[in-house]
């Protein structure tokens, strides 16, 4: 052994405990920060597999908002943005759009009458190389206040306990209103027909540094026009797709993108708070789609439209919701690159 | 010059220690942040990529001062499983820590997110977007990141094992300051 002459000042066998120690400490908290120690912590992974349906995960698939059609088309900024972000998408001019209209549901293949929620991804591109997603849903306000909220409800909607949904909803009664909307809201035959909504809060900043916090909503051209859910399904199990797909072969479909922005003391940190009626609102801009594209093999298929993808000039606010998204969205694309297999690009590579 | 010096040079003792905190860092950042879907995600996913490429590029460094400078020769009498030990486990340490800042750079490009430092400053994407490319690099970079604090954690027991039992002088060549058992040994 190297330098055994040399009096220990411990003993070999204190120095051996005392790495012990350090190296354990140290795997310790890693396996902490890692959440091992934590079963209760509300992981991505918890997230996206309570959003699986009974049926079982479709393998390949997006975890939520599995069934949908890709669009391209442009947004026309018309200038007035830029009073209230310096980001490029809202300085005067076209830029290129990518999207994909979808319906709130885990299974690809559920029938358009039985999915309430129809939503909207969009990524609009900018010369300065910068992208901004978002995914909006056509309700006017979230069902519940915050992530943990939503995960509950995603439990209590899976229960066999009869009585899972009104526990639910005694501890969280913002569910009331949403349900009345999902009762009541007319439905429509068209995705063109249908306002979609950010519901999540973010900050702009102008040129100046000035932040604002806002909302957005895509209002459409079109005229609503009410179908009810017993004719939607007459229709088709897939109509939606086909009918956008015609509509939009017939002519581009367009609509107005107006930021709301919030006074001071609005509930800026809670989606199922809508903001009262006369709020400042900006039109921005123009959303002209030109082009679906299947799913399967369309540009949207392999984008995330996760909504912290913001150009400078907008950020996150206090809204829970962009960050949990974020992380769920992640993983829910993690898993669905790996399954690629399992949803083939072309129909005729399907497994028979 | 080689293998007479007792210490490594003080600029790539500065590396050592400055990459030592930052890769640490990283480690804890990285696992802590894929864990959860608070607030907290957002801050340690915008924490985690710019600290990668920092790492990156000091590691690039530290690879150039090592190639000019070399190191101060292994003790004579370490024995020859520990020596090669050593040297492997120095070179994957140098694997990982140029590979895992490329391999997270080359995930995000396969997967068509933008690779935001800070503000308004993006890295181009290196990869096409891909999701075979995304899935294979997502998983080495998941796994090695495992092995990489499992590296760590040897390389911490090995540098103990090295100042507090051998006493062999190999942890001062890299401590941040000279130490008395140094000047003995220099002695």
């Amino acid at each position: 052994m190297a330098q055994p002459s040399q009096s220990p000042r411990r003993s070999t066998f204190g120095s051996l405990v005392l790495i012990a120690l350090v190296i354990g400490a140290g795997a310790a908290a890693f396996a902490y920060t890692a959440g091992w120690f934590s079963p209760q912590r509300l992981t991505p992974e918890k997230m996206v597999a309570a959003l699986a349906p009974p049926t079982g995960v479709a393998l390949g698939h997006r975890r939520n908002h599995a069934k949908g059609i890709c669009f391209t088309g442009v947004f026309e900024a018309n200038g007035a943005g830029s009073a209230l972000s310096k980001a490029q998408v809202f300085t005067r001019g076209q830029y290129p759009v990518l999207g994909r209209f979808n319906l709130g549901t885990a299974d690809p293949n559920a029938p358009d009458a039985t999915v309430r929620v129809r939503g909207m991804g969009l990524q609009i591109a900018t010369p300065d190389e910068q992208l901004w997603r978002s995914a909006m849903i056509d309700p006017p306000f979230f069902a519940v206040s915050t992530p943990q909220a939503f995960y509950e409800l995603l439990l209590a909607s899976a229960s066999k306990d009869p009585d899972a949904m009104k526990t639910f909803a005694g501890a969280h009664p913002e569910i009331a209103a949403f349900g009345a909307w999902a009762k009541s809201a007319p439905w429509t035959g068209s995705y063109a027909e249908e306002r979609f909504n950010s519901l999540n809060s973010f900050v702009f900043a102008d040129s100046s540094g000035a932040e604002k916090t806002v909302r957005w909503s895509l209002l459409p051209a079109a005229q609503p026009v009410p179908i009810s859910q017993d004719d939607l399904a007459k229709r088709g199990p897939d109509f939606l797709e086909q009918e956008i797909t015609e509509r939009v072969r017939g002519g581009p479909q367009r609509w107005t993108m107006v930021v709301t922005v919030a006074n001071p003391g609005d509930p800026t940190a809670d989606p199922s708070k809508a903001w009262p009626e006369d709020r400042r609102t900006v039109e921005v801009g123009t959303l002209t789609v030109q082009q679906i594209e299947p799913d399967r093999d369309g540009p949207c298929r392999d984008i995330n439209f996760d909504p912290t993808v913001l150009p400078s000039g907008m950020r996150t606010s206090d809204d829970p919701f962009p960050a949990a998204r974020s992380a769920a969205y992640a993983k829910s694309y993690d898993l669905r690159t790996a399954e690629a297999k399992d949803y083939p690009r072309t129909a005729t590579d399907a497994k028979p | 010059m080689i293998g007479v010096r007792q210490r490594f040079t003080p600029l790539q003792r500065l590396l050592h220690w400055l990459m030592a905190v930052c890769i640490l860092a990283m480690l804890f950042i990285g696992v802590g942040m894929v864990s959860t879907v608070m607030p907290k995600y957002l801050t340690l996913v915008s924490i985690h990529k710019p600290l990668g490429i920092a790492i990156l590029v000091l590691a690039l460094i530290r690879l150039g001062v090592r190639l000019r400078y070399g190191a101060p020769a292994l003790p004579a009498d370490l024995p020859e499983p520990m020596k090669l030990a050593a040297q492997l486990s120095h070179y994957a340490l140098y694997v990982l820590m140029i590979g895992m800042p490329l391999l997270g750079w080359g995930m995000l490009s396969a997967a068509a997110y933008p690779v935001v430092l800070f503000g308004g400053v993006y890295l181009p994407a290196i990869l096409p977007q891909s999701d075979s490319l995304h899935t294979l690099l997502w998983n080495a970079h998941f796994y090695f990141a495992f092995v990489f604090f499992a590296l760590v954690l040897l390389h911490v027991a090995a540098a103990l094992f090295q100042a507090l039992v051998r006493r062999d002088g190999v942890f001062e060549a890299m401590a941040p300051v000279s130490t008395h058992h140094e000047v003995a040994l220099a002695e």
